[in-house]
C-alpha cells in the first residue's frame, strides 16, 4: 500500500557544487514521490589523482569513474564516458574511505532505570525485562542494531572529517549485546545507508544498564557466559521443556555472525578468548591500550583485533606531593601505550582501528600519527582502517577499496591521510560528497593582478596571496591588507599606497580557475568593479611524511610495574649451606645443614653437601623454613565475590586471577610461596577456589598450583546473613536457620540432578555449572573450606555434609572451634583461623588467642591464615603468637603456616617440608622464623629466587630513578604546551572477607562484596 | 584457684553486657613491695640487670641493685630471670567506648556534630568492658580513650586500667583536644560509576575551606576567652581554655604531607601544643616536624606501604625516620580485629626496622606519658613515679617470649585474668587438657 509519506530526499544540502545524489539511489521503489519522478544517474569522472586503490597498490595519475554511488571504473587508462562530470584531482591523492568496526553511531544509548545505581543490598533477584525472554537481564540478544538504527548527521560528520565512510554500529549495553550492522555515515534514508543488517554479534564483560543484581564481579560475568552458551545448546533440542526463551533463540541464530567481544585490556581479552575456546567460538576482540605489556599471550589467543587509540593523558605531576601517589605503572604506560599497535603489527595479529574509546574524536588523526611514530607502518594502518575492517565484517565485496563495483567511498586529499599536514577536502559516500575542508581544494596562494576599474578608469594591483586570511598589496611600499577568502566569497580591504588615506574596501566571488571579481568602494564613497587573476602560484610545500625514529621508551617489565622483573627469572640449582633447617619431618631442625635444589625441587637435605654448578647462598647464622602457605587470602585477583545469589557454586576465582597485584611480591617478602585465593563470604555457598604459587612475573596460568585438587568457598553467619547492613537484607536467607536451608536445597537439587544426568535421559538434562560444582563435592572430586565461627553452624553444616555424604575439608576462620574441636575431629575437619582476631562483630564475641592449640591439643590440623594482604606478610608471627596463647613448640607453631595448610590443601606430597623430591619452595630467614626479629632475605619458589632482599635494594634506586625520568618527561610535555590531566593517584583496589576493623592504607579501596 | 563463669549461651546480647565479673579491682598498695632480681628496662633507655623495685604507697621510691630489703613482713616479688617495664601506655584508643565495632548499639565513640569541643570521653568511659582486661594481659596499664566523631570531636582523657568506674580509672582528665582534619587527597573511587555515586567536586578545595573555618572557630574561642564575662555562656569555647592556657594538647589526626605542613599552622598561630595523630607520610617532613616541635602518634606498624612504588617495608621504616629526626613520638595499635592486644609487638616490629629495643620500648613508654602529659607520674621505672610495672617472662616485644606474669598498677598487682583465659580454661576442662 503507498502511503502519503512526507519525504526527506533532498533534506540535505551540501556546500558548493553541490552534486545531487543519484536518483535512483535516493527513490527507493516503494516510497510514493511528491510530486513528478527525477531520476537521475550520476556519473563523476575524477582524473589525474594519484589513487590509492588499497594498501597495496597505488596508481599515479589515474581516474576514477563512479556512477550511480557505485566504482565504476579505476585505473590510469580509463576513458571518461561522455555524461560525467569530471572533477580534476591534479595534484590530489584519493584514498578509500574508513571503516569503523567499533561504534554506536545512531544508536540511543540506553538508561538505567530507577534513578541512579542501584542498591546492592536492595537487589533486584529476577530480570525485569518484559517479555518472553530469559532470566539474565543483561542477556540482550533481542537487541538487532538495524531495527534501533537512526541515522544521524550530527554525529556522521565529525566521523566523515576523519575519513571514515562505514561504520559497524551496534548498542553497546548488556553481557550479550545483540546484532550488530555495517551502515555507511552518507546522510540519506536509514534503507539506503544500512549495508549489511546483521552483521556481528557483540558480548561483553559488563552489565550496562541491567538492574538485576546478578552478576556483580568479573567472575560472575564469566559464569553468565559460560552457562548460556550451555543453555542455548541444550535449548535447541529442548525448547518444549523452557516454553519460548527468545534470549537464548536469538542467542543461537546469531552464532554465524562475526562474534565481537568487548574485552578492553589484556587480561580482559585472554579472558573473554578463553570462553570462545571452551565452546568453539573465536571472538574478534575489542582490545584496549596496554597489550603489548603482555603480546605474547595476547597473541596466543589467535584472535583479531579491533584497537582504540585512547592512550592516556600526561598527567601535571608539578606538585612532588601530588606526584607521589601517581605510580611508576601508570606513567610507563603513559609513555608507551601509542606503541600498542606497533606491538600487535610485529607480533603478527590482525587487528582494525576503531574511533571508540576517545575523549574528543578529533584527536584521532593525531594519536593514529603518534601510534605511527611508535613503529606502525602506513601500511599496516591503511589496511587497518579498510581491508581489515571491510574482511572482518563481510563487506569486503562493497568497502574498503577501490574496485569497481564497490560502494563510491572515498576520500580526496592532499597527500597521505597519516600526515599531520594533510588535508582532506572530501569525503565521497555512496557517491555523494560531503565537504571536509573544501576552501582548500583550490590552492589560491599566489601571486594576483587586481584590476580596479572606476568609472572607465583602471589602476593594477600585485597581491600576494599567503594564505585564506593573509595577502599583501605588492608596490614600493608594501602595504598589508585584510583579506578572506572561504572558498566562494572573497573579501579585500586595503590603503591605496602606505601613507594614502584611500582606503579601497573589495567584495567579491571567486569565479573558479583563480579568477576573483567583484564590487568595491573607495573612502570617499566611489563604488567601483574589480577583477584578479592569478599570475604565478605559490611555490606548493611538499608534504612527506618525516620518518621519526621510534621514541626511547623504559623497558617493559614483568609485572608491568617497579618491581617486576626484565626477564623472567629462571630455575637454578642452589647450594643453601649451614643453615638451621627447619625440616618440618621427623628429623626437626637441623643447625649447620645444606640443602640442595636443582630443577625446582629438593634433591638433598643433608650436611657437607656439595655441587660444583650449583649457585651457594651462605646460610652461616640463618633460618630456613619451607615456603609460608596461607590458607586464606584474597590477593592476586579482579574478583572475589559474586554475592548476588545465596548459591554462586559456578563462579571461579580462576577466571579473575590478577598476576601483577603487588601483594604477591609484598607476601613474597614475608616468606610466603603459596596462597589459597578463597571466594569472599558475601553468599553461602560462594564460588570455587584458586590455590596459586605467587610465581611474580608470569601470567595467570602461570601462577596456578598443578596437581591442586579443586576447593570451594562456603560461608556462615553474620556475612552470609549480611548482618551489618545497615539498610537491612532482602535476600534469602537472613538467619542461620535459612542458611542451613541454603545448604540442604543446593544438596538436594545436586543429588536430583546427578540422578537425572546419569538416568536414561542424561543426555537432555541441561548441564548446570553452579550444580555440577555441587555434584563434584559430593564426589569428593572438589572439597570446601567454610568460612565460619560460632558452634551452632559448624555442627550444622557437619551434620548437612553428612547426611549428602561429604565431608567439609577445612573450617576457616573458625573462631569458636574450640568449643567443638571434638565433633571437628569426628567429622574429620581441618582448622584454619586467625591468632587473635576476636571482637569486632557480634558471632566473635567468644574467639580467644587460645583457640589453635586448644583445637591442636584435640588432634585437629590447624593452620593460622591472613584473610588479609598486610597480616599476610608477617603470617610467622601469628603463629608464633601460639607460642604465648596455649604453650605451643616453636616447630608446632612454623608447621601452623607450612606444614599443616599444605594438609590441608592435600598439597603435602608436593609442598610444606624441607624433603629430598618436594617443590623447593624456601625461606632464608635472618632469625628464628617464630621472631618478630625475623626478616625473610631470599624466598625460593620452584628453585627460583622471586624475593632476594640485595635485588630488591637495587630495585628501590631504580624505581626512584625511574619515575624522575617519567616526571620529568610529563613535565616536559606540560611545557610544550600539551593538554594534561591532573595528577591521578593510583588506587589499589583490595579484597577480603569484609571482616576488617583496620586500614590498608590511603590509597586502598576495600573491593565491595 | 580461679573460679570460671557460666557462660549464658544463647543471648548474645546478655553474653556480651557480662562481665568478668570475678576479676576485681584492687585496693590502693600500702606500705612497702620490692620487684627483686629482674632485668628492669627503665623506659629511657637504660637498662639494669639484677635490680630490685622498691615501693612505696604506690609509688617507686628506689631502683637500683644494692637496695637493702628489710626483714619484716614486706611484699617482695622475685623475678629472677624475666624482664621488667613500665606498664605500657595505649595512646589513642576507643577503648571502653566501643565494644564490638558493627554493632551499633556498642558504640559510644562518635558524636554527632562537627564541632564538639565540650564532648568529653571519659564520661562514657565503662571500666567492665571484655576488652580492658586482655590488654592488662598482654602488659598495658594505662590508655589515652579519645573520641572520634566530626571535625573536633572532643577531649580524651587517659585511665588506668583498673578501676571500678570512670571516676576511678581517671588518670589524667581531659589532656587533650581531637581534631580530625579533613583529607586533603582526592580519592577516586573507581567503583562509583558502577554503583552511580556521585563524587564529590574537588575534596581538596573542600577540605581546605573545612580547614579555615576550623581556624576560625579557634580565632573566635581565642577572643571570647579573653573576656570573663559573658551573657551568653559558650560551652564549646569553654572547653578549650585548657588548650589556650596549655593544660591541653592539640591531637591533629592527619595523614599527608600536606595536611602535616597545614598542622603546623596550628603551633605558629595559635601557640599550641600540637600532637600529630597517624602522621603515616611524616617519615618525608620528619624534620619539620621537629623543627616545629610537634610530636606524633603512629597508629600502625602493621600497614601496608602506601604506595605500590614504595619500599616494601616503607611502614615499618616510619619510627626510625621519627626517631633520626629527634621527634618525640609514640606507637600505637589502633587495629580493631584484635582491639590493640598487639601493642608491644608494633613497637617490636620498628625495633626490627631501624629502632633500638630500648627506643622501641619508650615509644610506648615514656615518650607516650610525655606526649600525653602525665611523663611526670609515669612512663618509666623512676623514683617518685607512680608503681605501673609489668613483668615478662622474656622480650616482651617478641610474642613468643611476651608473656605477662605479674603487673601492678600504681603498685597494686592487678589479676591478669580475661575473658580468653576463662573460655581457656573451660574448654581445656572440657577435654581434659593440661
Amino acid at each position: 500500500m503507498r502511503r502519503p509519506a512526507c519525504l526527506h530526499r533532498l533534506r540535505h544540502a551540501t556546500l558548493l557544487l553541490m552534486l545531487l545524489a543519484s536518483a535512483r539511489l535516493q527513490a527507493q521503489e516503494t516510497f510514493p514521490v511528491n510530486g513528478v519522478a527525477d531520476p537521475r544517474d550520476k556519473a563523476v569522472a575524477f582524473t589525474n589523482a594519484t589513487i590509492v586503490k588499497d594498501a597495496q597498490n597505488t596508481i599515479a595519475n589515474a581516474t576514477l569513474v563512479i556512477r550511480d554511488g557505485k566504482i565504476v571504473a579505476v585505473g590510469a587508462a580509463v576513458a571518461v564516458p561522455k555524461d560525467a562530470q569530471v572533477v580534476d584531482c591534479k595534484g590530489k591523492f584519493i584514498y578509500p574511505s574508513f571503516i569503523d568496526a567499533y561504534s554506536d553511531y545512531g544508536i540511543t544509548a540506553p538508561q538505567r532505570q530507577q534513578g541512579s545505581g542501584f542498591n546492592f543490598f536492595a537487589g533486584q533477584f529476577n530480570s525485569n525485562q518484559k517479555g518472553a525472554y530469559g532470566w539474565n537481564q543483561a542477556i540482550r540478544t533481542d537487541i538487532n542494531a538495524v531495527a534501533i538504527f537512526a541515522a544521524d548527521d550530527a554525529k556522521a560528520k565529525p566521523l566523515r572529517d576523519l575519513g571514515f565512510g562505514a561504520v559497524l554500529t551496534h548498542q553497546k549495553d548488556g553481557i550479550a549485546r545483540g546484532t550488530g550492522a555495517v551502515v555507511t555515515l552518507a546522510n540519506k534514508k536509514e534503507n539506503l545507508v544500512v549495508l549489511k543488517d546483521k552483521a556481528s554479534a557483540h558480548y561483553s564483560f559488563n552489565k550496562g544498564v541491567s538492574t538485576q543484581s546478578y552478576p556483580n564481579s568479573m567472575m560472575g560475568y564469566v559464569a553468565v557466559l559460560r552457562q548460556n552458551f550451555l543453555d542455548a545448546q541444550w535449548y535447541k533440542n529442548n525448547a518444549a521443556a523452557e516454553g519460548v526463551n527468545l534470549s537464548l533463540k536469538y542467542f543461537n541464530e546469531q552464532q554465524g555472525l562475526a562474534q565481537i567481544f568487548e574485552a578492553g585490556d589484556k587480561w580482559t581479552d585472554i579472558r573473554a578468548d578463553r570462553i570462545g575456546d571452551e565452546f568453539g567460538v573465536q571472538y574478534i576482540i575489542k582490545g584496549g591500550t596496554n597489550e603489548y605489556q603482555r603480546i605474547n599471550e595476547v597473541a596466543a589467543t589467535k584472535a583479531s583485533f579491533i584497537l582504540p587509540l585512547s592512550f592516556p593523558q600526561a598527567m601535571d605531576v608539578e606538585d612532588p606531593n601530588d606526584a607521589r601517589f601517581v605510580s611508576l605503572a601508570d606513567m610507563k604506560h603513559w609513555e608507551m601505550a601509542p606503541g600498542n599497535l606497533a606491538a600487535f603489527e610485529k607480533a603478527n595479529i590482525n587487528f582494525c582501528i576503531t574511533t571508540a574509546d576517545l575523549r574528543d574524536v578529533k584527536q584521532f588523526t593525531a594519536n593514529l600519527r603518534k601510534a605511527i611514530d611508535f613503529g606502525l607502518s602506513e601500511t599496516k594502518a591503511m589496511e587497518a582502517l579498510t581491508k581489515t575492517p571491510a574482511t572482518m565484517l563481510g563487506v569486503y565485496d562493497k568497502v574498503g577499496s577501490l574496485d569497481a563495483g564497490k560502494l563510491a567511498n572515498f576520500i580526496i586529499s592532499s597527500g597521505s591521510p597519516f600526515n599531520e599536514k594533510t588535508i582532506i577536502y572530501q569525503n565521497w559516500i555512496q557517491g555523494e560528497k560531503y565537504g571536509v575542508n573544501e576552501t582548500a581544494w583550490n590552492d589560491i596562494k599566489g601571486n594576483y593582478t587586481l584590476t580596479v576599474t572606476l568609472n572607465d578608469n583602471s589602476k593594477t594591483y600585485t597581491v600576494d596571496v599567503k594564505s585564506s586570511s593573509m595577502a599583501n598589496i605588492i608596490a614600493a611600499d608594501t602595504v598589508v591588507a585584510k583579506f578572506s577568502h572561504d572558498g566562494k566569497m572573497v573579501k579585500l580591504s586595503f590603503t591605496d599606497g602606505k601613507r594614502s588615506k584611500n582606503n579601497l574596501r573589495l567584495s567579491g566571488v571567486d569565479n573558479g580557475s583563480n579568477e576573483w571579481s567583484g564590487t568595491g568602494a573607495d573612502s570617499a564613497g566611489n563604488k567601483f568593479l574589480w577583477i584578479a587573476k592569478m599570475n604565478s602560484a605559490g611555490v606548493a610545500k611538499i608534504d612527506s611524511i618525516r620518518k621519526k625514529e621510534a621514541p626511547r621508551t623504559g623497558k617493559l617489565t614483568y609485572p608491568f610495574n617497579g618491581y617486576g622483573f626484565e626477564e623472567q627469572p629462571k630455575q637454578e640449582t642452589i647450594l643453601i649451606k649451614n643453615a638451621t633447617v627447619w625440616t618440618n619431618e621427623k628429623e626437626g631442625k637441623i643447625e649447620g645443614a645444606d640443602v640442595l635444589v636443582k630443577n625446582g625441587k629438593i634433591v638433598q637435605v643433608g650436611k657437607n653437601l656439595s655441587d660444583a654448578t650449583a649457585k651457594v647462598i651462605d646460610g652461616t647464622g640463618k633460618h630456613l623454613t619451607p615456603g609460608v602457605i596461607d590458607e586464606h587470602s584474597h590477593i592476586a585477583a579482579f574478583s572475589i565475590n559474586e554475592g548476588a545469589q545465596s548459591v554462586t557454586a559456578e563462579v571461579r576465582i580462576s577466571d579473575n586471577l590478577n598476576p601483577e597485584d603487588i601483594n604477591i611480591y609484598r607476601q613474597l617478602s614475608g616468606g610466603v610461596t603459596s596462597s589459597h585465593i578463597l571466594h569472599g563470604s558475601a553468599n553461602t555457598i560462594g564460588g570455587q577456589t584458586q590455590l596459586i604459587k605467587l610465581r611474580w612475573g608470569t601470567n595467570d596460568e602461570g601462577l596456578k598450583f598443578q596437581g591442586w585438587p579443586g576447593y570451594i568457598k562456603f560461608a556462615l553467619g553474620e556475612n552470609v546473613k549480611r548482618s551489618s547492613n545497615t539498610q537491612g537484607n532482602t535476600r534469602f536467607p537472613d538467619t542461620r536457620m535459612g542458611v542451613q536451608q541454603v545448604l540442604v536445597d543446593a544438596f538436594t537439587r545436586a543429588s536430583d540432578y546427578q540422578k537425572q544426568m546419569k538416568g536414561a535421559n542424561g543426555k537432555n538434562v541441561r548441564r548446570d555449572l553452579e550444580l555440577d560444582a555441587l555434584v563434584e563435592i559430593m564426589n569428593k572430586q572438589r572439597f570446601i573450606t567454610c568460612h565460619s565461627y560460632v558452634q551452632s553452624e559448624i555442627t550444622q553444616i557437619m551434620r548437612v555434609a553428612e547426611q549428602f555424604g561429604f565431608r567439609i575439608n577445612t573450617f576457616t576462620h573458625i573462631l569458636e572451634g574450640f568449643k567443638v574441636a571434638d565433633k571437628m575431629k569426628e567429622h574429620g575437619a581441618n582448622a584454619s583461623t586467625f591468632s587473635d582476631w576476636w571482637g569486632y562483630k557480634m558471632e566473635v564475641q567468644d574467639a580467644i588467642p587460645y583457640n589453635p592449640a586448644i583445637m591442636a591439643k584435640v588432634g585437629l590440623n590447624v593452620a593460622i591464615n591472613s584473610d588479609d594482604a598486610e597480616m599476610a606478610r608477617r603470617l610467622n608471627q601469628e603463629a608464633a603468637k601460639s607460642i604465648k596463647y596455649g604453650g605451643m613448640s616453636e616447630e608446632d607453631a612454623l608447621k601452623m603456616v607450612t606444614l599443616n595448610p599444605a594438609k590441608m590443601l592435600r598439597v603435602d606430597d608436593k609442598v610444606g617440608s624441607i624433603k629430598a623430591g618436594k617443590d623447593a619452595d624456601l625461606v632464608l630467614w635472618s632469625d628464628n622464623p617464630v621472631s618478630i626479629y625475623a626478616k625473610a632475605e631470599k624466598t625460593i619458589v620452584d628453585g627460583i629466587v622471586y624475593f632476594d632482599r640485595d635485588r630488591d635494594l637495587q630495585l628501590r634506586k631504580k624505581i626512584a630513578e625511574e619515575r624522575n625520568r617519567l616526571s620529568q618527561k610529563m613535565m616536559g610535555e606540560k611545557r610544550a604546551g600539551f593538554p594534561m590531566a591532573p595528577a591521578q593517584p593510583s588506587m589499589e583496589i583490595m579484597h577480603n572477607c569484609s571482616e576488617h576493623q583496620h586500614s590498608h592504607g590511603l590509597l586502598v579501596i576495600e573491593g565491595q562484596d | 584457684m580461679k573460679k570460671l563463669l557460666s557462660i549464658i549461651t544463647g543471648c548474645a546480647f546478655a553474653l556480651q553486657l557480662q562481665a568478668q565479673d570475678n576479676v576485681y579491682p584492687m585496693p590502693a598498695q600500702k606500705g612497702l613491695l620490692f620487684i627483686t632480681n629482674g632485668t628492669v628496662h627503665v623506659g629511657n633507655g637504660q637498662v639494669i640487670e639484677n635490680a630490685t623495685i622498691k615501693v612505696i604507697n604506690g609509688k617507686i621510691e628506689q631502683v637500683g641493685t644494692n637496695i637493702a630489703i628489710p626483714m619484716d613482713d614486706v611484699k617482695v616479688f622475685n623475678v629472677k630471670g624475666k624482664h621488667v617495664y613500665p606498664g605500657l601506655i595505649l595512646p589513642n584508643t576507643n577503648l571502653g567506648l566501643v565494644e564490638t565495632p558493627t554493632v551499633r548499639a556498642t558504640s559510644d565513640a562518635v558524636e554527632l556534630g562537627e564541632y564538639n569541643s565540650n564532648i568529653r570521653s571519659i564520661v562514657a568511659y565503662n571500666t567492665d568492658s571484655k576488652i580492658t582486661n586482655t590488654l592488662r594481659s598482654n602488659g598495658i596499664l594505662l590508655a589515652s580513650v579519645v573520641p572520634e566523631g566530626g571535625i573536633i570531636s572532643g577531649s580524651s582523657s587517659v585511665v588506668q586500667l583498673d578501676a571500678w568506674n570512670w571516676e576511678d580509672a581517671a588518670y589524667k582528665m581531659d589532656n587533650g583536644i581531637h581534631y580530625n582534619m579533613p583529607q586533603l587527597f582526592n580519592r577516586p573511587n573507581p567503583f562509583a560509576a558502577f554503583f552511580g555515586i556521585q563524587q564529590p567536586q574537588d575534596p581538596v578545595k573542600r577540605g581546605l575551606e573545612q580547614i579555615e573555618q576550623v581556624k576560625q572557630f579557634f580565632r573566635e574561642a581565642k577572643a571570647y576567652l579573653a573576656e570573663s564575662n559573658h551573657a551568653a555562656t559558650n560551652i564549646k569555647f569553654e572547653a578549650l581554655r585548657g588548650l589556650f592556657d596549655k593544660k591541653q594538647k592539640l591531637f591533629i589526626h592527619c595523614d599527608l604531607v600536606k595536611e602535616i605542613l597545614i598542622a603546623a599552622d596550628f603551633v605558629k598561630e595559635f601557640g599550641f601544643d600540637v600532637v600529630l595523630v597517624g602522621a603515616s607520610e611524616s617519615w618525608q617532613v620528619a624534620g619539620l616536624i621537629k623543627q616545629h616541635n610537634m610530636a606524633v602518634i603512629i597508629n600502625q606498624a602493621h600497614n601496608l606501604p602506601t604506595m605500590m612504588d614504595d619500599d616494601i617495608d616503607q611502614p615499618f621504616k616510619l619510627a626510625s625516620a621519627l626517631q633520626n629526626a629527634g621527634v618525640l613520638f609514640a606507637i600505637n595499635d589502633d587495629d580493631g580485629n584484635t582491639h590493640s592486644r598487639n601493642l608491644a609487638f608494633n613497637a617490636g616490629t620498628y625495633a626490627t626496622y631501624g629502632l633500638t629495643k630500648e627506643q622501641a620500648l619508650s615509644a610506648i613508654t615514656l615518650n607516650t606519658a610525655k606526649i600525653l602529659g602525665i611523663a611526670d607520674k609515669t612512663g618509666s621505672i623512676e623514683a617518685g613515679k607512680d608503681a605501673n610495672i609489668v613483668v615478662s617472662e622474656g622480650d616482651i616485644l617478641d610474642m613468643r617470649s611476651s608473656i605477662i606474669t605479674h603487673a601492678f598498677i600504681q603498685g597494686r598487682m592487678i589479676s591478669l585474668d580475661d575473658k580468653h583465659k576463662q573460655l581457656n580454661e573451660r574448654y581445656k576442662h572440657k577435654y581434659g587438657i593440661k
